[in-house]
């Protein structure tokens, strides 16, 4: 790309799915909100200044931390053509199992902190590890195990934080407060916390071992192509499980993140409801699991996010428009994107356009 | 007692979208389009129903209007899938998310609600002898699809598009018309799977109401083959979960067990079942594995993107 001329480039980079795809989605979006009555303008202004400002910057940083911690889970299996999509339930079982340990471990305060995380990341990878056992051993393909998977971790965590975890007095269904102390160190009075430098590392180390390591180039090799990936030797099997293994820790960490983190708590449905999971997804899709791309698209997405909040209030247009906008862009790009996946026999006679970074 | 006719009456009434939606996604399995998108088109189908049985106080308008909205709403697989070659899995989670995310924003710009529409003079389905007519649809709905896809040229048609399009379309057989086809068929399935959710099996609609019910007919799919009758049996596992879930739920189970139930007996099946055809498939096939051949455990059919028919 960078030796053609600079006119030759603006056209490539319009013409690319990625820039199209966000095109669409932002003029579908003002079509809906002119639909409501409301002024795009203003609209957007919002989502902007509500997002970036000094009041929401914050907010959106702490959204970043985990929209970015599911984009790298998802991206990891999605470099190599594979699909997890219980992400849901890797996260959830990852944040239930830092709450126990938060609550039950004898060690002191930072320790505990220390391993609760550790033990969160632990488990999300574990049952992630499951669902890669299914495919390897059972034939239950990856997508339909780790889904499966994923409603059961969730009602499970739901149960334990309904009955036997449950805070004695309180109405919500969450557990105790961890103790003073067991907790991811914040910055300033805000709500963003260590959390995001952890994250922020993994996505360095992804990076690392995406461009500069061997296995980073396997992962790549077969998700280009997994036939010739699988002659050139590559141990597919082995490859999933350590794949998956790698995304569900990555979910796990961020239910320990999400646990340790204001209201220090695992409170039944907080870390399902705001959807990181399919942002994260769709953050990783939109930016074909590149590593840059994805912290790109992850931006993008916790803007939007939080920025939805700002527009609903200042122009009275529902914040799931922002969910609608990010689904909309997806639909574009999937229509637009040959993207990397194993394939039949037949359908894959074109070639295959990998993403560029957005 | 535990086993009564009340439990098969709410068996056959949980049974009844999802066989509606398998059968939508069994046809495009066949006609070679693997559609993940079903969740979306019967969420999709269930505030369609609701909405236009609310305007105009018809239930059956709402059952033609939500039969329709799905149909223009599987367009994007369709066009996305088949015209523009995009990939079909990235495309139906983008659609389940994308009817997510409408529907939620149409509850609250159109209704003015967030979670549930609820109202008491919300016309539903009739029922008749204890269901549905939609019920009755859906088991009329599996034979026509069985005799379609077995004994009709145009089904034949269909599973030669799905197993090779390139010798179809020598044959002089269009097969992006017959996908097309399918998707569209698939789409008014779930869409009528919609309507019987929102306006029989209950009389409202709420946020993701669906709850993972797409998801399971799409196991269901794998499942039964892509055969009707097979689909049918899957469907009827699951909504005997459903059923005696809620039943044990009434005899002191935590919800969330009930809840997690049908997603484990189905995970189950799964692993019997390809056990099963493992076991059944010669020897050969489980030694060491030429490389060149990644996956292909004695199924028929290997168009479909993600490799779930193996």
């Amino acid at each position: 790309m960078a030796r053609t001329p600079d006119v030759r480039r603006a056209s490539t980079a319009l013409r690319s799915p990625v820039t199209f795809s966000l095109l669409a989605g932002v003029v579908i979006g003002a079509v809906f909100l002119v639909g409501t009555g409301a002024d795009p303008f203003a609209a957007y202004g919002a989502v902007i200044t509500g997002s970036l400002g000094a009041d929401g910057i914050g907010a959106t940083l702490t959204t970043l931390t985990s929209v970015l911690g599911m984009a790298l889970a998802l991206a990891v299996p999605l470099r190599a053509g594979l699909i997890n999509l219980g992400g849901d339930g890797q996260m959830v079982l990852g944040g239930i199992t830092a709450a126990v340990t938060g609550l039950y471990s004898p060690l002191p305060p930072s320790l505990t902190a220390v391993l609760a995380l550790l033990a969160g990341t632990a488990a999300g990878g574990a049952y992630a590890a499951l669902a890669a056992l299914c495919e390897n051993r059972l034939g239950v393909p990856l997508l339909v195990s780790s889904l499966l998977l994923s409603y059961p971790a969730i009602s499970l965590a739901s149960y334990l934080a309904r009955y036997p975890l449950k805070e004695p007095g309180s109405s919500l269904p969450q557990t105790r407060r961890l103790p003073e102390g067991v907790a991811l160190p914040a910055f300033g009075s805000s709500t963003v916390t260590v959390g995001l430098l952890v994250v922020a590392l993994a996505a360095g180390a992804y990076w690392f071992t995406d461009s500069r390591t061997a296995v980073g180039y396997e992962i790549r090799m077969t998700g280009l192509n997994p036939r010739f990936a699988a002659y050139a030797g590559v141990d597919r099997k082995g490859l999933t499980l350590r794949l998956m293994a790698t995304s569900g820790a990555l979910a796990g960490l961020v239910g320990a993140i999400g646990v340790l983190s204001f209201p220090y708590r695992f409170l039944d449905g907080s870390l399902t409801s705001p959807g990181y999971t399919w942002t994260g997804l769709t953050a990783a899709l939109l930016a074909s699991a590149s590593p840059l791309g994805t912290v790109l698209a992850s931006f993008f997405f916790a803007v939007l996010q939080v920025g939805g909040l700002a527009m609903e209030r200042t122009t009275e247009v529902p914040r799931e428009l922002t969910q609608v906008l990010q689904a909309i862009v997806i639909v574009f790009l999937a229509a637009r994107l040959r993207f990397p996946r194993r394939r039949g026999a037949s359908g894959g006679h074109q070639p295959v356009t990998q993403g560029e970074p957005a | 007692m535990f086993l009564d006719s009340d439990l098969l009456m709410s068996v056959l009434r949980a049974l009844t979208p999802i066989l509606l939606a398998a059968l939508g996604g069994a046809l495009c399995e066949r006609a070679g389009v693997f559609n993940i998108g079903l969740e979306g088109l019967m969420l999709v189908g269930c505030f369609t129903a609701v909405s236009t049985s609310w305007f105009t106080g018809s239930p059956w308008l709402g059952v033609l209007a939500a039969a329709l909205a799905s149909a223009a709403y599987s367009l994007i697989l369709a066009v996305g899938a088949v015209t523009l070659r995009g990939d079909a899995v990235v495309l139906g989670v983008a659609m389940n998310l994308l009817a997510a995310g409408l529907t939620s924003f149409l509850l609250r710009t159109v209704f003015g609600v967030q979670g549930t529409f609820d109202d008491p003079s919300l016309a539903g389905l009739p029922v008749v002898g204890g269901f549905t007519p939609l019920t009755y649809l859906s088991w009329a709905a599996v034979v026509v699809a069985a005799v379609l896809l077995s004994r009709h040229v145009w089904g034949l048609r269909l599973r030669g598009v799905g197993e090779s399009p390139d010798a179809a379309a020598t044959l002089g057989v269009n097969p992006a018309r017959h996908k097309y086809a399918a998707v569209l068929l698939s789409g008014v399935l779930c869409g009528l799977a919609g309507a019987q959710l929102a306006l029989g099996n209950v009389t409202l609609f709420s946020e993701n109401m669906t709850a993972g019910r797409g998801w399971i007919a799409v196991v269901a799919v794998m499942l039964g083959r892509a055969v009707p009758l097979g689909v049918l049996l899957a469907a009827l596992l699951f909504g005997v979960a459903e059923a005696v879930g809620f039943r044990l739920q009434g005899l002191g189970l935590p919800q969330q067990a009930t809840d997690a139930a049908p997603y484990v007996v189905t995970l189950g099946a799964l692993f019997i079942t390809t056990a099963r055809r493992r076991g059944r498939t010669p020897r050969a096939s489980r030694g060491p594995r030429t490389p060149g051949t990644p996956r292909s455990t004695g199924s028929t059919r290997s168009t479909d993107p993600s490799g779930v028919a193996s």
